[in-house]
């Protein structure tokens, strides 16, 4: 079994006096696709979110290759080779489609060029819309910027918050090959996802979190499998 | 009005509109980052009044420039440390309170300092020297104003589309978590723009005031409010409607008071922008918001 390259252990993130994430633990192991799934409001975006350190953790740690993440600025994340793909895109619409990939390696100071053809390649439909405002691509190619984004830092993990949301099911399929590709590419994900048929299929270990907490785990064919998750996410009825 | 006292009054409206725009591109650019109107910007303009006053009787107006444009960019830099990063994440409203106050702390503090009596502004020999051209003449300052004025907004222009910082300010104006997420460090990024502001201002004293050779605490206060209503004409958040607004309301102040209508000029600027918010909001080039989910 390969190392754990991210450990969180005992994890509570609150809002004001909700608790959003009541103590979650798991791991992501090196080389791997793990998958977050489970309804609206379970605490899987909260989960992500005080990863990169956008919201305070209230307890427990997040250990990142063998380094405590809890005390650390979003903004040093990057350095650290994590990085996360916001929900709902999020892509600079005031910038081009070049200057946003250039935006994802701010932190970076050697040559470029390699990965914008890296990143063309993987997405061809960027490199004809180079020049463009990123705020005129559609859904999809917003998705693959944002995505195209994250991997110009070189990261070791790449979080990705419901990459599939809001887009046509053959523009999903199409995320979800890249994300198969990246991986393939040596890139470990972590997937927070609400389809969790597509997010299972990908995934070599899933874990469904409901109200705060992480009620099952396995790998992905597993869960895909499991009755209870067939019912609950999958909208397959018991026989 | 004969064609020369014509071309006389374009070159003066011309000149004050240079020292407007320079002043208006720093309302636009904090609003641009922080969405906030920095109503103490037309402030740390007079404050830089009297920086010049004093970094020249001590050490001579020409290292008095650079003296003051340091301690007018840390001003606003301070500013912006001390009165509005605190409140960043407080209703808008509240940042904007901030800002009248520090307006009304700097105006009461130099009052206090200073006494609310005229200062003479120093003379600068050079720029005070008289130029001919053809048949209209004019201090140096006035025709060095729009030549510096396009200068400066050349190369301002230039670092916000061609250099990473630029790329970094672009990015902050419309996102700061996802800047975050990039590993922009955002606090740096506003206070950078609070140094191209605050200096853009200094150099605007410089050019104004060597034009009307006294400073008082309240000398920001009214071409503060004009270079607000420029930057709103021009359509706040954009450095080339700014520096239009700027050169806009220039022009047609010069005018008025050269019409005979020296009461009615200050009103008519506040008109403009009564009629601009009725029929333009954007302003000329303000760009509509979309918000593409």
């Amino acid at each position: 079994m390969s190392k754990n390259l991210l450990e969180v252990r005992d994890l509570c993130v609150s809002y004001g006096g909700i608790r959003a994430v009541k103590g979650i633990s798991f791991d992501v192991p090196e080389g791997e696709v793990v998958t977050l799934i489970g309804a609206n409001g379970a605490g899987k975006s909260s989960t992500l979110r005080s990863i990169a350190g956008l919201e305070k953790a209230s307890g427990g740690s997040i250990q990142f290759d063998g380094k405590e993440l809890t005390q650390m600025g979003t903004e040093q994340l990057v350095t650290e080779g994590i990085t996360l793909v916001p929900e709902g895109r999020r892509v600079f619409p005031n910038l081009s489609v070049l200057e946003n990939l250039k935006i994802g390696a701010y932190q970076r100071k050697d040559a470029l060029e390699e990965d914008t053809e890296w990143i063309y390649g993987l997405f061809p439909r960027l490199k004809e819309r180079s020049w463009q405002m990123a705020g005129t691509l559609s859904g999809g190619e917003q998705q693959m910027l944002a995505i195209g984004r994250a991997l110009m830092s070189r990261p070791k993990l790449i979080m990705m918050d419901e990459p599939s949301l809001g887009l046509a099911p053959i523009v999903v399929q199409g995320v979800f090959d890249i994300i198969r590709e990246i991986n393939r590419q040596g890139v470990t994900i972590l997937l927070v996802e609400q389809n969790a048929n597509m997010a299972l299929k990908a995934a070599h270990r899933a874990y469904v979190m409901e109200t705060g907490q992480i009620t099952l785990s396995g790998t992905g064919k597993e869960l895909a499998e499991n009755e209870q998750v067939k019912a609950a996410y999958l909208g397959k009825t018991k026989k | 009005m004969s064609l020369n006292v014509f071309f006389q009054h374009c070159l003066t409206g011309i000149s004050l509109g240079g020292a407007y725009a320079l002043i208006a591109i720093g309302y636009t650019m904090v609003y641009g980052i922080l969405r906030l109107i920095n109503f103490a910007h037309g402030d740390i303009f007079m404050v830089a009044g009297y920086f010049m006053i004093f970094a020249t009787a001590t050490f001579g107006w020409m290292a008095g420039i650079p003296i003051m444009l340091i301690c007018t960019v840390i001003l606003g830099v301070v500013i912006e440390k001390a009165a509005y990063k605190p409140i960043r994440t407080a209703p808008r409203m509240s940042v904007m309170i901030s800002a009248i106050g520090v307006s009304y702390l700097l105006q009461n503090l130099t009052t206090y300092l200073f006494t609310a009596l005229p200062r003479p502004y120093p003379e600068i020999p050079i720029l005070k020297r008289i130029f001919q051209i053809g048949s209209v003449s004019a201090s140096l300052v006035t025709f060095l104003t729009p030549v510096l004025t396009i200068l400066l907004v050349v190369i301002l222009v230039y670092i916000t589309n061609h250099t990473k910082i630029g790329m970094a300010m672009r990015a902050v104006s419309r996102d700061f978590e996802t800047s975050r997420l990039m590993g922009i460090k955002i606090n740096n990024v506003i206070s950078i723009t609070f140094v191209i502001g605050s200096f853009l201002a200094g150099v605007g004293a410089l050019l104004y005031f060597t034009d009307r050779m006294s400073v008082t605490p309240f000398s920001g206060t009214l071409p503060g409010l004009k270079c607000f209503v420029a930057a709103v004409i021009g359509g706040i958040g954009s450095v080339p409607g700014a520096v239009v607004g700027g050169f806009v309301i220039g022009i047609c102040e010069t005018f008025l008071i050269a019409l005979g209508y020296s009461t009615f000029s200050d009103a008519f600027t506040f008109i403009l922008l009564i009629i601009m918010l009725l029929f333009r909001p954007t302003g000329l080039f303000g760009e509509k918001m979309i918000d593409k989910v």
